[in-house]
């Protein structure tokens, strides 16, 4: 046991980091630190440039286009990554439909799907959640009927991600209304351009548009889009929702942010002193380095244990727990240090708009970002959701 | 020992609370502020007017109803309750208070246009350097002839883009962090050499960055009392704010009850879980010693000005924390939709969030509390 990187895992961090200054697109250079909304190109300039590369899918086993690196190298990448400030790879399509199709799809799906998504052509969303089924997923009621040869789909999902790019999505339905709720329910990929969908934009909190909902009437969907068997599709709903659950810890982008939070408040004054100094403000950047520190080594020990074999079980609800608590603690502290300047609120620059943001630059989204993160407790499975997984799964209470 | 309200400060509560049911449902408030002004004007002159509660925290001889913190305490707590955009914090509690306590012809003048509702104040204390501390100013205003000359930047005023007046602290001698030497003027809005930069907060309000070049004011627009009135004043106003959280985190506590009584899922209203009625259990602590709180410091404004600061941090500082657990877990228990603009209980989560950390953030109010009555270490 010892945590020293090998030779050749510090050459491999130094062709990364070398890589990623000579790649990552000048446009998106500095976008994340302001708290911008990224748009389509956005996501997709830096989602090429490593899908030309192969890195797009470090998870994904190789023979469908994984780079088949240890799971240290992983975690050097997603530091690396995390350091140099590039913005997140969207993950519907990589971490979440991706696995799912290389695990339980068809030899046809597989060859016809999981190239789009690696190399950008397919954006994904994802439609589980519905109005009524939020934490208790699998009382959803979109129902697939089946007509000849395609499936029926009528329903409404929600909180469905960034859909209004979406082409593809992947859809929890019910196909047997009269089984137990978690195996009436079938897994199907949709082409978000089948007469019948509609996705009405949900603003949050900051005036973001981030999520919506998707109505169904009438969509049909051929039979060959479903994934695995009829009424197993909870099958795969879980596998993801654990895979989801690992990917969600953050740490190096919350390594990243507490760094970031360190910069701003050696310059932020408080009266006389930069806010740093205060020991009140020093003592929370601390406990937040303690915390993520910890949740750190616990994802470390998770990854090796992936690399015995050991899939990511229920264990990895403590991933997200300690990982979306963390993310928001961050924000909070970004929001503290802003002190006044955290009430304006400020929308970012428009085409052609040449004016100064309002008070230090960090300060201008540190609110809305805020009220955003306050997300992270509440998808992916609820946190409360999460500890009845421990409890149950993990403890057997 | 008494904790009633009079017959007069209930009906004041009354008329306001039904004042507003009336006037200020969440989709009115939203049309006010996605308008030109970010406000319905019209409110404000009904409160002067037809109403006629401007005027209660006044004395009788300037024309008022003869109250005064509690009444605020009353009037910030239902203002709280539908979080409303008016400017009554920064118009009556601060540019009153302000005149109240300085008296003189400047008060008798302002005062009954305060109370007319033909008066608006915004109060530019802030500055982008100095945080909380009230010393610590650059703007500067320089003795010239009978009147005074002001230069400098302050920071998020609240109310700036209606305001008719601007409260606003200078030095008019001593350096940077000395509290000698700064002064409180209360100036014409539309002064010449006065510009500004307007924009919507967070929270639903209009604010601005207020620059002052060379704006000349009369020797009359000063209000005599140096730091310590200003102190006085931001600590009246740091209670008044704590009144409107009184309103603000029962409203967010009783939607959140509300919710988990409708809202269904496993096969019943999730407040039958019992994580969540320990939660809201807790939520309900806090909104009680934010209460209670609220009043302790209300009552102790008459204090000496040591005992005073002391017990208004304390309560601020609580209410801070409160404030804060109260609306994340308000939003938590409402799930995805309590993120969104589409129900009340987002707004009144954001407003919730400046409260945290208007007039001092708990930190800055347990380490003020500290120095005045832990540092000796006795």
């Amino acid at each position: 046991m010892n945590l020293e990187f090998s030779p050749e895992e510090i050459a491999f961090r130094d062709e990364v980091r070398t890589f990623i200054a000579e790649n990552y697109p000048v446009e998106l250079r500095g976008k994340q630190d302001e708290g911008d909304e990224l748009s389509k190109e956005d996501f997709l300039s830096w989602h090429k440039v490593l899908a030309k590369k192969g890195w797009v899918a470090p998870a994904w086993p190789v023979e469908y286009g994984g780079t088949g690196w240890t799971p240290t190298q992983r975690y050097i990448w997603s530091e690396e990554t995390a350091r140099a400030d590039c913005i997140r790879l969207m993950p519907f399509g990589l971490t979440m439909v991706g696995p799912v199709i290389y695990t339980f799809g068809t030899p046809e799906q597989k060859a016809k799907f999981l190239p789009r998504i690696l190399s950008g052509e397919d954006w994904w969303c994802q439609g589980y959640s519905e109005p009524g089924s939020g934490s208790d997923l699998a009382s959803l009621r979109t129902k697939a009927v089946q007509d000849g040869d395609h499936y029926v789909v009528n329903g409404q999902k929600t909180w469905t991600t960034m859909a209004q790019y979406a082409d593809w999505g992947f859809f929890l339905v019910r196909t047997n209304a009269d089984a137990k709720q978690q195996e009436g329910i079938s897994f199907l990929l949709v082409d978000m351009k089948t007469p019948g969908i509609e996705v009405r934009p949900i603003i949050t909190l900051g005036g973001e548009h981030e999520v919506n909902e998707v109505w169904l009437e009438d969509v049909r969907v051929p039979v060959e889009n479903r994934v695995y068997e009829e009424n197993k599709g909870w099958t795969c709903a879980k596998f993801l929702l654990a895979h989801e659950r690992s990917g969600i810890a953050g740490v190096a982008a919350s390594k990243r942010g507490v760094e970031k939070i360190k910069e701003i408040a050696k310059t932020e004054m408080d009266d006389d002193r930069p806010l740093l100094t205060n020991p009140f403000f020093r003592r929370k950047v601390a406990e937040l380095e303690m915390d993520l520190t910890a949740l750190e080594y616990t994802e470390l020990r998770t990854l090796a244990g992936e690399a015995q074999g050991k899939g990511p079980g229920p264990e990895s609800s403590l991933l997200k727990i300690k990982g979306s608590e963390i993310q928001q603690r961050i924000t909070e502290l970004t929001l503290e240090a802003a002190g006044h300047y955290g009430a304006p609120y400020f929308r970012g620059f428009g085409e052609g708009d040449n004016e100064h943001p309002i008070g230090p630059e960090y300060a201008n989204r540190s609110a809305p970002v805020y009220f955003n993160v306050r997300k992270t407790t509440i998808y992916g499975g609820s946190n409360e959701i999460q500890r009845n997984i421990i409890a149950k799964m993990v403890l057997g209470l | 020992m008494d904790f009633n309200y009079t017959d007069t400060q209930d009906m004041l509560r009354d008329t306001l609370a039904r004042f507003l049911a009336d006037t200020y449902d969440f989709e009115s408030r939203k049309k006010m502020i996605a308008s030109d002004a970010g406000r319905d004007p019209g409110i404000w002159r009904a409160l002067a007017t037809d109403l006629g509660i401007l005027s209660a925290p006044f004395s009788e001889e300037q024309g008022g109803l003869g109250g005064g913190a509690i009444e605020n305490l009353i009037m910030m707590e239902e203002l709280g309750k539908v979080i409303a955009v008016e400017p009554y914090l920064q118009t009556v509690v601060i540019g009153g208070g302000a005149l109240k306590a300085a008296g003189g012809a400047l008060a008798d003048a302002v005062i009954p246009e305060i109370i007319g509702g033909n008066v608006i104040i915004g109060f530019a204390y802030a500055e982008p350097k100095g945080r909380y501390n009230l010393a610590n100013i650059s703007t500067t205003a320089k003795k010239d002839g009978a009147g005074y000359v002001l230069n400098g930047h302050k920071a998020v005023v609240y109310a700036a883009p209606w305001a008719t007046h601007l409260l606003v602290t200078a030095r008019t001698g001593g350096s940077q962090r000395e509290r000698a030497g700064v002064d409180l003027f209360l100036i014409d809005a539309k002064s010449a050499g006065i510009t500004r930069r307007d924009y919507p907060t967070v929270d639903g309000f209009q604010a601005s960055e207020v620059y002052f070049e060379n704006v000349a004011i009369p020797g009359d627009a000063l209000l005599t009392g140096g730091i310590d009135l200003i102190e006085q004043i931001v600590d009246e106003a740091t209670v008044a704010v704590c009144g409107e959280a009184c309103g603000v985190t029962r409203k967010l506590h009783e939607g959140t009850l509300d919710y988990s009584k409708q809202r269904q899922q496993f096969g019943q209203p999730i407040g039958r879980f019992q994580v969540l009625q320990h939660r809201m259990a807790d939520m309900f602590l806090e909104v009680e010693q934010i209460m209670s709180m609220t009043l302790m410091a209300t009552l102790k404004l008459d204090l000496p000005a040591a005992e005073r600061k002391a017990m208004v941090s304390l309560a601020k500082a609580k209410v801070s924390r409160s404030a804060k657990f109260v609306g994340q877990n308000a939003v938590q228990t409402h799930g995805g939709i309590g993120i969104t603009q589409e129900l009340a209980i987002g707004h009144y989560f954001k407003r919730a969030t400046m409260i945290e950390g208007q007039f001092g953030s708990a930190d800055w109010h347990l380490d003020r509390y500290e120095q005045l009555t832990l540092s000796d270490g006795t």
